[in-house]
């Protein structure tokens, strides 16, 4: 159960292998998280989240398959781990990529990989889990969505429209379980050094899995509905929506 | 709040933390308290929801809400005896048996908890020292279990004990016997006395307590240094009717307390903090005489002073506030010190810290006095540090062979339970026999592996 400071004791992560995922259930492992989950598409390369997550302090970790382009199979796949755990305090959806906006625009299937993978299989996985959470009365749900999503750029459109289709939807789930006992919230980090960008410049304002995992923690226990990573995004991007369309599409982003 | 979809409802407690959806019925009968346990999925009783945490909630089933298995059935004035539902508030007990001349035997801050509720915690009040616990005046309970089973039980039984303090999980209470406490008046003869420091209220306490069968020291933990643990010490007795002024001897046992205010509907976050509860401490220890003895009031004015604002608990705002009450044994006062210093220290304000010394506990496995010092504070939700510094008095009490008390508990670290309830397992193998399909589960239950 999450406790009256928004502590968790259990949790279901949907793209376990996530870096910001593990630096946040690691941070609630030194708090009140002992039985976790990590579902991805290849459970044997969750074996050094699982060894962080045991040396934080947890005391159950496991790992389950889950594969983020097969929406069809979300629900009974979802309502299965519900049923085989006996239930979560905490679901994060954290599956994503980044995918090749060049390649994108001249094929359409990394184009259709990009969006299946952070659209559409993210509102099936959602919407499942959503469901699971409502059943049982209690429970938070946190979406890793991105500024990308805040407004499309031409360096990553088709990331950034994955992202702003995905944080569309979870705005209107957040609105429709208020007064469920489930709290969704959504976290829109800026550049994140991690596994999914490695190899690429850094962009300014950037922040480490650990500063992303920090917002989480202290979001989910102020039941913050949006956190931005770091916290000044959320200025800088109120700006940027703004800007006249001549002057954002030449701005170096 | 009830959502029309599913027609579950947010349960709370009066702390306002952790809400969490269930379907909420409330049994007019034994009867229908009897169908609704029967329900399916996890079930527990709730009372009037004073129990600050999540004691009486359960996520994704049945709260059975037992304010309407109400009524006092007998009253024996002579005996001092009352038989009476269990959804009966301390409240209406008071307004009906006061004019009788009985009261209640133990009362806590408020009137506004149920019988049911007072036996599920295990209630004490300002009189612990001398008189023991709420179940220590319970001659009989009948209980409801999920099974079917209706069960009287009596201090001669294991489910009696397991019951009081055992937190609505060892079955539904719907009627109770207890014994009542003659009085004269419905007024008390109190004194108050400042006390500079922690010494000389730890002092002034213990050097009153043999005297007076109330007795509670109000403490500033935001006081520092050498005014570190400054208090206001009131004692009381029940007067006699010689004890009143001539203008109340007309009616000695009137009793029609008011509430003549309420808390606004919302409050703004933020509200509680620690320039307004530091405000508010200096007043309140400014006001406070110096010395003033055998002053008369009425009761609730001594024993509920919080009931004179309807829905206080809003004024901590949207995030709402902890109750932590600890205990520690005679003997461990340096424990004591240590844990007011480190609150004092951190800055987390507590609007109204109470320190009290029970007497001896009585046979529940899981009631929480226990012969020591008892520190009870009020935590508004905010200071990030909270968290850390809570867990950190935790477990100097364990340290100290002390423990807290879970009726108000929201958060407490589970590995520490057994440490605090030595005899857990004991109460475990009781409650399984009285609910063998393990259907009563509560939020905390569950959150703190209770039952497993």
């Amino acid at each position: 159960m999450i406790d009256a400071l928004g502590n968790p004791q259990s949790a279901l992560v949907l793209g376990g292998g996530s870096d910001i995922a593990v630096a946040t259930l690691e941070r609630m492992a030194g708090r009140r998280l002992r039985r976790v989950v990590l579902a991805g598409r290849s459970e044997s390369s969750l074996g050094d989240a699982v060894g962080r997550l045991t040396a934080a302090g947890c005391t159950d970790v496991r790992t389950a398959h889950f594969d983020a382009l097969d929406a069809t199979g979300h629900d009974s796949a979802v309502a299965s781990l519900f049923a085989e755990h006996d239930g979560f305090d905490l679901v994060l959806v954290a599956f994503g990529v980044l995918g090749d906006q060049g390649q994108a625009e001249v094929d359409g299937d990394e184009a259709l990989r990009i969006l299946q993978t952070n659209f559409t299989g993210a509102a099936t996985s959602l919407l499942a889990t959503s469901r699971a959470l409502v059943a049982q009365g209690h429970g938070a749900l946190v979406l890793l969505s991105s500024v990308a999503g805040e407004r499309a750029r031409r360096s990553n459109f088709v990331y950034g429209a994955s992202k702003a289709g995905i944080d569309a939807l979870a705005q209107g789930l957040g609105d429709a379980l208020h007064g469920s006992g489930v709290h969704l919230m959504i976290v829109r980090p800026g550049f994140v050094r991690s596994k999914m960008t490695e190899g690429m410049a850094a962009a300014p304002m950037s922040a480490t899995p650990t500063e992303v995992a920090d917002a989480i923690v202290t979001g989910l226990e102020k039941r913050s509905a949006v956190v931005y990573a770091p916290a000044k995004l959320r200025y800088v991007f109120t700006v940027l929506r703004h800007l006249p369309r001549p002057v954002f599409r030449r701005l170096p982003l | 709040m009830i959502d029309g979809a599913t027609g579950l409802q947010l349960v709370s407690g009066w702390g306002r933390t952790a809400p969490t959806a269930a379907t909420v019925v409330v049994p007019t009968s034994s009867d229908e308290a009897r169908r609704d346990l029967r329900r399916g999925g996890p079930v527990i009783p709730r009372g009037l929801g004073r129990s600050y945490g999540d004691t009486a909630q359960s996520a994704g089933g049945t709260v059975v809400d037992c304010t309407s298995l109400d009524g006092i059935r007998v009253v024996d004035v002579e005996g001092a005896r009352a038989t009476v539902g269990a959804g009966v508030s301390l409240d209406a007990l008071m307004r009906t048996l006061v004019p009788l001349g009985l009261f209640v035997p133990v009362t806590p801050g408020t009137r506004h908890v149920t019988v049911g509720g007072a036996i599920a915690s295990d209630i004490h009040g300002k009189n612990h020292h001398h008189d023991g616990s709420f179940c220590s005046y319970v001659e009989m309970m009948v209980l409801e279990l999920p099974d079917g089973r209706r069960l009287e039980v009596t201090p001669d039984d294991a489910a009696f004990w397991a019951t009081a303090g055992g937190l609505g999980l060892t079955g539904l209470v719907v009627e109770a016997t207890l014994r009542m406490r003659p009085v004269s008046t419905s007024r008390m003869v109190v004194d108050t006395w400042r006390a500079a420091d922690l010494d000389e209220c730890m002092a002034g306490l213990e050097a009153s307590d043999a005297a007076h069968r109330y007795s509670v020291a109000w403490i500033d933990c935001l006081a520092r240094g050498a005014s570190l643990g400054r208090s206001v010490i009131t004692c009381g007795e029940h007067a006699r009717v010689e004890d009143l002024p001539a203008r109340h001897r007309s009616r000695p046992l009137g009793f029609d307390p008011r509430s003549p205010l309420a808390a606004p509907p919302a409050v703004p976050p933020g509200l509680m903090n620690r320039a307004t509860i530091g405000a508010f401490n200096e007043l309140w220890f400014r006001k406070a005489p110096r010395r003033r003895r055998r002053s008369t009031q009425p009761m609730a004015a001594f024993f509920h002073p919080l009931d004179g604002v309807r829905g206080w608990n809003r004024l901590y705002g949207p995030r709402g506030f902890l109750q932590h009450q600890c205990v520690v044994p005679f003997g461990e006062e340096a424990a004591l010190r240590t844990i007011i210093e480190r609150l004092s220290a951190s800055g987390c304000a507590s609007f109204l810290a109470v320190l009290k010394r029970f007497g001896p506990g009585n046979p529940g496995p899981l009631s929480f006095p226990m012969p020591g010092w008892t520190l009870a504070l009020d935590l508004p939700i905010g200071p990030p540090a909270l968290g850390a510094m809570l867990d950190e008095i935790d477990e100097l009490v364990v340290a100290a062979g002390g423990r807290v008390y879970l009726a108000k508990d929201a958060r407490l670290r589970p590995e520490l339970v057994p440490a605090m309830y030595p005899r857990l397992d004991e109460w475990r193998s009781v409650q399984h026999a009285l609910d063998p399909g393990g259907r009563l589960r509560s939020d905390q239950s569950r959150r703190l592996g209770l039952l497993s």
